[in-house]
């Protein structure tokens, strides 16, 4: 119960301070049988409040370990998570996540997916609803609130998680490979999307990904994460304007910085 | 896609069917007459007709009627709520689950209407015996369904509700049991033909009233054409309960009913 007041004071703008995300020196091992498998080792890292970050590294080097451990739901082998300046000691309820597939629930109307942190949260009904509104307006879903999630595509569907995840103001976005599963040119177009939104709410958000271009399409900084175990590499600043066309991918300077961090991976032999 | 089209019911259709059934009706008819069939082997059409005409018009097959079908909706409504609630304690508790499964396996491996008598023997002649044989046969296909669709959850999906401080008890109310509805719903319908098949072998083996002891008493007594008329009885029961859970079905899990749009989206670039 101690938790979910912690989380309540960590909403944005009520007198919480620090970083929106403190990771520290957080190290995970697993049991497997009679060996011990390190899926995180002494990862340290921080988001800025509206910042948003960017967690780049191929699979097996630990990020959805770090998701879960940020979400409350794994406890760190050591080291310690806060968010919004309070310690992460059980689940939360002052985080939004979007997964890499929607989990949308079919039973529930596109509002009524987007209602389901206030009603698992059991928050205002009234003020509620009308933010889950807006937000679909902000995705651009606003026609189909009545609409069942299975007559969406995958992209809407994904705008819809979106939308949920944002709908009882986290103190932090944490996007899980979220545009993994869309085509090519839908990704882009959720990619653009996504930066407006950030822009506007003022968001902190933390993505995760193995697209080295889109992690340094979106972020203003790029942690780079190696494998086994997975540990943080590097930490880039992203010097390009905060508001982004996709032509910006074509430019020496985007150029640059995805050859920077695509040669960790060829330092370490691993292909992505 | 290699798949033929599927047939819709039109006025063509339709018709077709019906003349196919009473051309059916009408080779019977004449098989039996044509080759004399003894009526005590297999009845005439026409015998069997009238035998459900009379049996209707006395009322006699109304009473019997009355007394099977309150007995199978009894034993389903008994069986599939401890179905339900025992595999809700399996699937969500492992203690449940690790001290009761061994007999749920040995059980369910048991030809469940191979108890029957021994269930007339101990309860009697009466409505009991029938409403324990119905509920102890159907009882399964809903325990096993209702744990099979309790533990096909995504973990994601619990961990979404978990992530937003959800309790073990809203993943349950909120995503465990309306994943499961379609494989619950499932098991009910498997189960209320179990109930039928566990009351009418009851009311084989003894009993004072119902359609299954109607039906035995007409074969000791060579009626044949009486036992075809009780089968014609229970085929339209039968299908009649079959249907209404069809239709609770649609209602309850009415997000399946829906078609995937996904092809006409108006926003997405393709």
């Amino acid at each position: 119960m101690q938790v979910a007041n912690a989380g309540e004071a960590a909403w944005p703008g009520q007198g919480a301070v620090g970083p929106a995300i403190d990771v520290n020196g957080v190290t995970k091992r697993f049991r497997a049988g009679a060996d011990t498998i390190t899926a995180l080792e002494d990862v340290s890292l921080d988001v800025r409040k509206g910042e948003f970050v960017a967690i780049v590294g191929p699979s097996g080097c630990g990020k959805s370990t770090l998701l879960k451990i940020l979400t409350g739901l794994f406890a760190p082998s050591s080291g310690d998570t806060r968010i919004g300046g309070t310690l992460t000691t059980g689940p939360r309820r002052d985080i939004g996540v979007v997964f890499q597939s929607p989990l949308l629930f079919p039973w529930r109307t596109v509002l009524q997916n987007v209602m389901l942190p206030a009603d698992v949260q059991k928050l205002n009904r009234t003020t509620h609803l009308a933010r889950a509104k807006e937000l679909l307006d902000l995705v651009g879903l606003a026609d189909f609130k009545d609409r069942y999630p299975n007559e969406l595509s995958g992209g809407m569907q994904q705008r819809v998680a979106i939308a949920r995840a944002l709908l009882h103001q986290p103190a932090i976005l944490l996007m899980d490979e979220p545009f993994g599963a869309l085509d090519a040119m839908t990704r882009e177009r959720m990619n653009v999307e996504l930066l407006r939104l950030w822009r506007t709410g003022n968001t902190s958000i933390l993505f995760i990904t193995h697209s080295i271009p889109e992690a340094v399409f979106l972020a203003s900084r790029v942690v780079v994460m190696t494998p086994r175990p997975g540990r943080v590499a590097e930490i880039l600043d992203v010097d390009l304007p905060a508001r982004r066309p996709l032509e910006i991918m074509n430019s020496p300077e985007f150029g640059a910085y995805v050859a920077r961090i695509r040669a960790h991976f060829g330092s370490v032999g691993v292909i992505d | 896609m290699s798949e033929a089209p599927p047939i819709h019911s039109s006025v063509k259709t339709v018709s077709l069917s019906i003349v196919l059934f009473v051309a059916l009706i009408g080779l019977w008819e004449f098989a039996v007459r044509y080759f004399k069939v003894p009526a005590f082997v297999v009845p005439a059409p026409s015998s069997m007709f009238r035998a459900l005409y009379g049996g209707i018009e006395s009322g006699l097959y109304l009473e019997h009627l009355g007394v099977t079908l309150v007995e199978i909706l009894l034993g389903f409504a008994i069986g599939a709520s401890l179905g339900f609630l025992l595999g809700v304690g399996i699937a969500t508790n492992r203690y449940l689950a690790y001290f009761l499964y061994p007999y749920v396996v040995v059980l369910q491996s048991l030809p469940k209407v191979a108890l029957a008598p021994l269930i007339v023997l101990w309860f009697g002649l009466g409505l009991t015996s029938k409403v324990i044989a119905g509920a102890l046969i159907c009882f399964f296909a809903v325990m096993v369904n209702t744990i099979a669709g309790l533990r096909a959850v995504e973990q994601d999906r619990v961990d979404l509700i978990r992530s937003l401080g959800g309790s073990h008890f809203q993943v349950f109310w909120m995503l465990r049991l309306p994943s499961a509805l379609p494989f619950i719903m499932a098991g009910l319908e498997i189960a209320l033909t179990f109930a039928m098949i566990g009351v009418i072998v009851a009311e084989f083996l003894g009993a004072e009233r119902g359609l299954g002891m109607l039906m035995q008493s007409m074969n000791f007594s060579m009626d044949v054409a009486g036992s075809f008329s009780i089968l014609v009885v229970l085929a339209i029961l039968g299908l009649t309960l079959n249907r209404i859970v069809i239709f609770a079905r649609r209602r309850l899990i009415y997000w399946e009913q829906r078609p995937g749009a996904r092809d006409a989206d108006p926003t997405d670039a393709h």
